[in-house]
């Protein structure tokens, strides 16, 4: 580790260190420290067989209606019942509407799918927030609200995104729906333990800088398949100085850049959020959990497979151009030449997302024209979230080029919050709508899309071709940078916004 | 769960990196709450000019030429040669089906994301990771009527010029697949080990188990 953290001085904007593989060394596997993957991991191994595939314990499970009738109907063919029924708790959050509520879901095969939900939890006793209650929302905000997803859990759901509870220091990551049938099956899965990455951010992020931005700049940093085969452990600085919230930013887009699973320790700020919520432990109970939450962080001489830095003050409001999160540049840069790639493989995709996006090499980012902007999502939903967006709102209407701009908070909950705070007003006065809780334009399997050629400004975490809607065009950009392109018909740098 | 054993069949060669799962299977089709019937969707965007809808009849729907697998010579592929980083995005395990269901039983690669290989083998679906120069070298060679034989036993990939390509696979995915295995029913073989691991765990993290009493 030392000749590691030698070989770290002196770097510029970035710098990759691949540490030997441990695991071919007994001497240092023996006498260096823990990393916090290596931690969660240890906690919840059941047995691990000789080829190193282990059965873990699964301490919580999240079930949305995609992703869980086919899994549930492989429970009724072979009469199996939940392990253990308490650790699951349901929600429908893809396919909800997000206008009128009360008069349910229009489209009948979206319909079909939410009740199957209900049907399924009921026949099943499973806990389920259903769509009216306030409780209800994004699967990945309401996990962490409610203290349903708690330190130190091993966390899973038929959902990539469900690294987003990693930030809070459990171990948490996606399944599919085999999976899902499993953990319901077992409360376990059979899983092969990922390598250990680190990601660094060293220094402090400029302010108005937050935290999609700081994980927008890593992914372009690593590629989207950097962190595949790895649990990436996010820390540093300015890791550490930002909110719960922001956290969860970061960690919703690990598997973006390839990880399964994303983490951050727990300190003072995991500590605070968790305390007092609904499915949090209380008394002593609270300060046993509590206890051991406190060394849930990386040991000092823990080794790492990779490390990689990142210099926070480098880090510029970020856009992605392309169809690939890594497609990313800052807001001042212009769209890339593939000439300029030398890998014929990263070229070639970067030629299909120029002709996809309709734009062309040496455009500046902020002449981009828009037609609709989504404030939302499992990535940028949370309190702070619509607060920066509401910040920036509130200067100024939504421009005449824009169509539609949307904002659709993470839940209920935080929907009456933001409404107790005004912000409501503010998004509506400037020309937003203000919608109900649910995934919506993210990928689009409710009502709220885009129409083939339409260019959007997207808090979401996916820019994939057709992603939020047949031919739809997505930029991924923060909160801020989404309320600022929506008030000024373009990509604009928020932080500059009135200067 | 289906077994594989050994194929000899054609490749349809997809040249695309990070061939997301939003492009194998569009999120239209995702409202299915049945296992089966993604095969005709496989791709939708690509294959197709127009924009699909669940349980449309495609048949008479307007196809992409270009497209690699609407080319005549393609049609019966049964193995997926392709690029870097296939599958990313989403955990859908319509992915895999969709894939089983069209009829690809391989699927080559010089990477894949986690969650989408781990899928591909509760589907009978071998996906095989091979060096990029490798993943080059088919991409080279492979032209109309093209065929690999695959060997999950003697983890092989054998060339029609008979060249063998070595691939490494977890001998518990494939002692699973070999024999087609149901993960579950594996899994539950330890459910006196998973109680005991309860146990133990209860008395370390007590505040997990308070509802212990209305289970069962």
């Amino acid at each position: 580790m030392e000749g590691c953290l030698q070989a770290l001085t002196g770097y510029h904007s970035c710098v990759f260190i691949t540490a030997a593989d441990r695991r071919h060394n007994s001497f240092t596997e023996s006498m260096s420290g823990k990393t916090l993957y290596d931690k969660l991991w240890d906690d919840h191994v059941v047995f691990t067989e000789n080829d190193g595939s282990s059965l873990l314990y699964i301490d919580r499970h999240l079930v949305h209606e995609v992703t869980s009738p086919q899994a549930f109907e492989g429970l009724r063919l072979s009469g199996r019942k939940p392990w253990r029924r308490s650790r699951n708790l349901a929600v429908a959050d893809h396919n909800v509407p997000t206008t009128n509520r009360e008069a349910g879901i229009a489209d009948p095969v979206s319909r079909l799918q939410v009740e199957t939900l209900e049907k399924n939890c009921r026949e099943f006793g499973i806990t389920e927030f259903a769509m009216n209650d306030k409780r209800q929302g994004i699967i990945h905000v309401i996990g962490p609200e409610q203290g349903a997803t708690l330190p130190g859990m091993t966390i899973v759901c038929g959902d990539s995104h469900t690294s987003t509870h990693g930030a809070s220091g459990a171990l948490a990551f996606g399944i599919g729906t085999s999976e899902v049938e499993h953990v319901l099956a077992t409360q376990c899965l059979v899983q092969k333990k990922s390598k250990n990455m680190q990601v660094l951010v060293r220094g402090t992020a400029a302010p108005g800088i937050t935290a999609k931005d700081i994980v927008l700049a890593i992914i372009g940093t690593i590629g989207t398949a950097g962190g595949n085969g790895y649990t990436i452990e996010f820390a540093g600085e300015a890791i550490q100085a930002l909110s719960m919230e922001g956290r969860m930013t970061v960690c919703n887009m690990a598997i973006e850049a390839g990880a399964r699973a994303g983490l951050i320790a727990v300190d003072d700020v995991t500590i605070d959020y968790y305390r007092g919520r609904p499915f949090s432990p209380r008394g002593d109970l609270w300060d046993m959990a509590e206890s051991y939450w406190r060394q849930l962080h990386s040991d000092a001489d823990a080794l790492f497979d990779k490390v990689v830095e990142i210099d926070a003050a480098g880090i510029k409001p970020q856009v992605t151009w392309g169809t690939s999160p890594e497609l990313v540049v800052s807001v001042d840069d212009v769209i890339p030449d593939p000439e300029q790639e030398q890998d014929p493989v990263k070229k070639q995709s970067m030629i299909n997302a120029l002709a996809y996006m309709d734009l062309e090499v040496g455009q500046p980012i902020t002449g981009i024209q828009l037609d609709k902007v989504f404030i939302g999502s499992c990535t940028n939903s949370r309190i702070e979230d619509l607060r920066a967006a509401a910040e920036v709102a509130r200067r100024g209407k939504v421009a005449s080029n824009i169509k539609l701009a949307m904002v659709v908070p993470g839940s209920g909950l935080i929907k009456e919050q933001a409404e107790q705070e005004g912000l409501d007003r503010i998004f509506v006065e400037a020309g937003f709508e203000w919608r109900d809780p649910g995934c919506s334009m993210c990928l689009a399997m409710n009502a709220d899309r885009l129409e083939p050629g339409e260019r959007c400004a997207s808090t979401s975490n996916r820019n994939f071709e057709g992603r939020q809607g047949y031919g739809g065009r997505t930029h991924l950009v923060s909160p801020a940078m989404a309320a600022a392109a929506a008030i000024t018909g373009h990509f604009v740098d928020a932080t500059k916004l009135g200067e | 769960m289906k077994a594989f054993e050994k194929i000899t069949a054609l490749v349809a060669p997809l040249d695309r990196a990070n061939v997301d799962t939003d492009a194998i299977i569009p999120k239209q089709f995702l409202k299915s709450i049945r296992r089966t019937g993604f095969g005709p969707f496989l791709f939708d965007e690509w294959r197709y000019l127009d924009r699909g809808e669940p349980e449309m009849d495609c048949t008479n729907r307007p196809l992409n030429e270009d497209f690699i697998l609407n080319k005549p010579a393609y049609k019966n592929a049964r193995i997926l040669l392709t690029r870097e980083n296939f599958g990313c995005g989403s955990s859908r395990e319509h992915a895999p089906w969709a894939l089983e269901d069209y009829g690809f039983r391989v699927i080559i690669a010089s990477s894949f994301a986690d969650i989408f290989y781990n899928n591909c083998f509760k589907n009978g679906l071998l996906p095989i990771v091979l060096d990029a120069e490798t993943v080059d070298s088919l991409f080279q060679e492979v032209t109309e009527g093209y065929q690999l034989t695959v060997d999950l036993q003697e983890q092989t990939i054998t060339t029609p010029s008979g060249r063998v390509i070595h691939f490494d696979i977890e001998p518990t995915r494939k002692y699973r697949l070999l024999n087609g295995l149901d993960d579950i029913d594996l899994s539950l073989q330890h459910s006196d080990k998973i109680r005991a691991y309860e146990q133990e765990r209860a008395k370390r993290a007590p505040w997990l188990f308070v509802d212990q009493e209305q289970e069962t």
